[in-house]
C-alpha cells in the first residue's frame, strides 16, 4: 500500500541521458525500483546503462507500459515534458528540474486541472515509499520501512527529519517532497487526503518554511478532517523579511509568510510543533502518544 | 530581479502606457538641463531598489534649476534610508526628473502571482497612492482582484469590468482596458513576477498616466532575456550576493558572526534557527545547492571568508546527491595558504562517503572539528566563537 508509489509501479525517467538524469535513474534502480527506461529526444533506440531511451515518452509508454515518469530535464524545456507526461496518460509524475520559469508552471498547472496526472513537484526531491521504491533524488539508506508519512516543501530539510525519525525507531510508509516553489503540482492537502486514507499510515509529520500560506490552509484542513495524529516543523523563523531564502517559495512579502505566525496557526489546529529542528522525532512521538 | 522604477518606465512606454515625461540623470548638471527642459517645476525621484522613497525624503519636488541642483546634490551624496531599505540603506546612484502630472484621481493596479490559484493576479483599487498592504487593511471593499486563467488571459470585457469597478466613465474606460491588456503582455513577453502601477493616475488632462511603477523580474526566466542582465545596478546589491550569484550559489548576508555553509534552502534556514536557539548569531544564509562541485564549495567558503564579522564557521551538509568527500575536499583547497583559517570551524556531514569525507579532514592538518548532528555541530560552533570572544576581551 503506501501512498503514489510501490514495488509495482512502473517508472520512465524524462532526461535519462543527462548527468543528473543518468545517475538517479541508476540510484533509484539500485534502491529497488522498477525503472523501465528513459526518453531523450534524438537518442531513441540506445540503450544507457541497461535502460532503452526512447525519442519520445509515447513510444515510451507504450514499449513498457510505465505509468510513472521521473522528470530530470533542464529548466527551459521542463514544463514540456510535465505537459508531454500528462498528455499522455501518465498517473504520477514527479519533477525534479529547480528553476522552471513561473510563466511556464502557471499553463501547466491550469492544464493538470482538466487531467487525471497527478504531479509532485517541481524543485522537490521526490517520493519514497521505504523498503519499496524510490522516484527521487533523496538518500535512500536513512528511511527505514514503517508508519509514519512525511510531507515537506525542501529537500535536505527533509532527509535530517526522516534521519531523525529513523534514529528514534519511527518508520516511513512514504515520503514526498512537494517542492519549494510558488506553484507546484500536489499540496500538502492532496498528500495529507492521501495518507489519510491509506491504512499503512499510522501518523504524519509535515515540514515548512517561510512564504505563502499553504502551511496554515492545511493546517485547518487537518483539524477539520485529518484522523491521524500530526507533527510539523516550520523551517524560517529567524529569516529576514523581504529576501528569498534560496527557494523561489521562500520568502516574507508585505509582513505575510512568517514562521511565528504559521506555528501560532498550527499549534491551534492541534498538532505538535517542534520548536527546534533537532526535535522532530520528540515531537512526533508526543503526538502519537497524545493521540493514544 | 529588481529593475529601477526609470527602467520600468522604459517598459511600459514600449507597450502604449504613458508616463510623464521625464529623464534618468546622474549628475547634478545633467539634473539642470534636464529641469530647463521639461519646465521649471519638476520632481526628482532617487532612483534605488527599494520602496517607501517619499517618506524618506527621496523625492522632490522643485522650482527651477538652483533649486534643482541643490535638491539633485543632497540626494546623490547620501544614503537613502527607508522602511524598506534595512539601517544602511542604499546609495543613490541616478534621479529619474520628470514633469509634474495635474492629477485628478489616483488608482492602484497590478499583476502579481497568486499562489493559491497558481494564477497571475491582477489587483486593482480606486485608492491610489497608497500600499496594497495598507489598502487592504483600511478599506478592504475598495480592492477589485482578476484570477487571469492562462488559456484565455485578459479579454476586453475582464478589463473593461475592472474599468467601471474603478469608477471611470466614458471614453476613459476604454484606455483602460488597453492599459490592462497591455500590462498583462509585459508580464508574459518579459517574464515579471510582478508588475505594480502606483499611482496610476487620471490627469487633469483626461489621460491615464502610470506616476511610479514597480517590475520584478521571474528569476527563474532570466535565461530567456540575456538583457536584463545590463539592467542590473551593482550598486544597489551586496558585493558578496553579487559574487555568490555568480557562481549560482544562494547567500544573504545577516548581521551576525557565525559564518554558515549548508545544502538546500530548507536545512540552511532550519540551521539559522537553531543556531539563535543556541545563542549564536549568523553571518549569513548560504545554500550551495544540491550538485555543488568541490570548487563551488571553495568558492562558498571563500565568499564567507570574506566577511569581516565572520569569527567561526559551522558547515552542515546533508549529503543526498552530495558526496562528503567532495564537501571536505572543497573546505581544504579554500582555507589552505588562507591566514583567516585560524577561524573555528565545525563540519557536520551526514550522507554518502561520510566516512571519507571525515578522513579527508582530519588528515588535512586544519583545525576542523566534526560532528555527528545538527544541535551537537551548533552548540559546539556557538561555544568556541563565545569562547574566542573571551580570549580576545582577555
Amino acid at each position: 500500500m503506501a501512498i503514489l508509489i510501490n514495488s509495482a509501479s512502473r517508472i520512465i525517467v524524462q532526461g535519462i541521458t543527462g548527468k543528473s538524469g543518468l545517475l538517479h535513474a541508476w540510484q533509484c534502480r539500485d534502491y529497488g525500483s522498477n525503472i523501465v527506461g528513459g526518453v531523450t529526444p534524438g537518442k531513441g533506440g540506445a540503450t544507457i546503462e541497461g535502460f532503452p531511451v526512447f525519442d519520445t515518452l509515447n513510444e515510451a509508454i507504450y514499449a513498457t507500459g510505465a505509468a510513472v515518469t521521473m522528470i530530470l530535464v533542464p529548466a527551459p524545456l521542463a514544463a514540456e515534458a510535465i505537459l508531454e507526461a500528462a498528455e499522455g496518460g501518465i498517473e504520477l509524475a514527479v519533477c525534479i528540474t529547480e528553476g522552471i520559469p513561473i510563466r511556464d508552471m502557471v499553463v501547466v498547472k491550469r492544464y493538470l486541472q482538466d487531467s487525471k496526472m497527478k504531479l509532485v513537484g517541481p524543485n522537490c526531491p521526490g517520493v519514497i515509499t521505504p523498503g519499496e521504491c524510490k522516484v527521487g533524488i533523496m538518500p535512500g539508506a536513512i528511511h527505514k520501512k514503517g508508519n509514519i508519512g512525511v510531507v515537506s516543501r525542501s529537500g535536505t530539510l527533509t532527509y535530517e527529519a526522516v534521519k531523525q525519525l529513523t534514529d528514534a525507531q519511527l518508520g516511513q510508509s512514504t515520503c514526498v517532497g512537494i517542492g519549494g516553489d510558488p506553484i507546484i503540482g500536489l499540496s500538502f492537502i492532496d498528500v495529507l487526503k492521501l495518507f489519510n486514507e491509506d491504512p499503512e499510515t499510522k501518523a504524519v509529520f509535515m515540514i515548512g518554511e517561510i512564504g505563502g500560506d499553504a502551511e496554515e490552509t492545511a493546517a485547518e484542513w487537518i483539524k477539520e478532517n485529518m484522523r491521524k495524529p500530526v507533527a510539523a516543523f516550520i523551517a524560517g523563523l529567524t529569516a529576514p523579511p523581504g529576501k528569498r531564502m534560496g527557494h523561489a517559495g521562500a520568502i516574507i512579502s508585505g509582513g505575510k509568510g512568517r514562521a511565528a505566525d504559521k506555528i501560532v496557526t498550527l499549534i491551534e489546529c492541534g498538532i505538535t510543533v517542534a520548536k527546534s529542528p533537532t526535535k522532530i522525532a520528540e515531537a512526533m512521538k508526543q503526538a502519537l502518544n497524545m493521540k493514544s | 530581479m529588481n529593475i529601477h522604477e526609470y527602467q520600468a518606465k522604459e517598459i511600459l512606454k514600449a507597450y502604449d502606457i504613458l508616463v510623464p515625461n521625464g529623464r534618468m540623470v546622474k549628475t547634478v548638471r545633467q539634473t539642470q538641463e534636464a529641469v530647463e527642459e521639461f519646465g521649471r517645476l519638476c520632481v526628482l525621484k532617487a532612483q534605488i531598489y527599494a520602496g517607501g522613497r517619499g517618506k524618506a525624503g527621496g523625492v522632490k519636488k522643485v522650482n527651477g534649476s538652483v533649486h534643482a541642483s541643490q535638491a539633485a546634490g543632497d540626494l546623490l551624496k547620501n544614503k537613502l534610508v527607508t522602511v524598506q531599505t534595512g539601517n544602511n540603506g542604499l546609495a543613490v546612484k541616478c534621479l529619474l526628473v520628470e514633469e509634474i502630472i495635474e492629477i485628478e484621481k489616483e488608482f492602484y493596479l497590478s499583476i502579481t502571482l497568486d499562489r493559491r490559484t497558481s494564477r497571475y493576479c491582477l489587483i486593482a483599487s480606486a485608492q491610489g497612492g497608497m500600499d496594497i498592504e495598507e489598502i487592504a487593511r483600511v478599506s478592504p471593499e475598495n480592492i477589485h482582484t482578476l484570477y487571469i486563467d492562462p488559456f484565455i488571459g485578459v479579454r476586453s470585457y475582464h478589463a473593461r469590468g475592472i474599468a467601471i469597478l474603478l469608477g471611470l466613465k466614458g471614453k476613459i474606460v476604454e484606455d483602460c482596458v488597453k492599459l490592462i491588456q497591455n500590462l498583462y503582455k509585459i508580464v508574459l513577453e518579459k517574464d515579471c513576477s510582478s508588475i505594480e502601477i502606483n499611482p496610476l493616475a487620471l490627469s487633469k488632462a483626461g489621460k491615464l498616466i502610470a506616476m511610479d511603477c514597480k517590475i520584478n523580474f521571474d528569476d527563474n526566466a532570466l535565461f530567456r532575456h540575456p538583457e536584463y542582465e545590463k539592467m542590473i545596478d551593482v550598486s544597489q546589491l551586496d558585493p558578496m550576493e553579487i559574487q555568490a550569484k555568480k557562481l549560482d550559489l544562494a547567500y544573504i548576508k545577516l548581521n551576525g558572526n557565525i559564518g554558515c555553509m549548508v545544502n538546500g534552502a530548507g536545512l540552511a534556514m532550519a540551521t539559522l534557527d537553531v543556531l539563535k536557539e543556541y545563542g549564536g548569531e549568523p553571518a549569513n544564509f548560504l545554500d550551495v545547492g544540491g550538485g555543488a562541485s568541490r570548487e563551488k564549495v571553495a568558492e562558498a567558503f571563500r565568499i564567507i571568508l570574506k566577511d569581516r564579522n565572520v569569527k567561526g564557521i559551522f558547515v552542515n551538509i546533508f549529503g543526498g546527491i552530495m558526496r562528503c568527500d567532495i564537501i571536505a575536499q572543497g573546505i581544504i583547497d579554500a582555507t589552505t595558504g588562507i591566514a583567516a583559517c585560524n577561524l573555528p570551524i565545525v563540519v557536520r556531514m551526514d550522507g554518502s562517503r561520510l566516512v571519507e569525507g571525515k578522513n579527508l579532514l582530519s588528515q588535512s592538518g586544519l583545525k576542523i572539528e566534526t560532528v555527528d548532528n545538527l544541535g551537537d555541530g551548533a552548540a559546539k560552533i556557538v561555544q568556541r566563537v563565545i569562547k574566542k570572544r573571551r580570549v580576545i576581551a582577555n
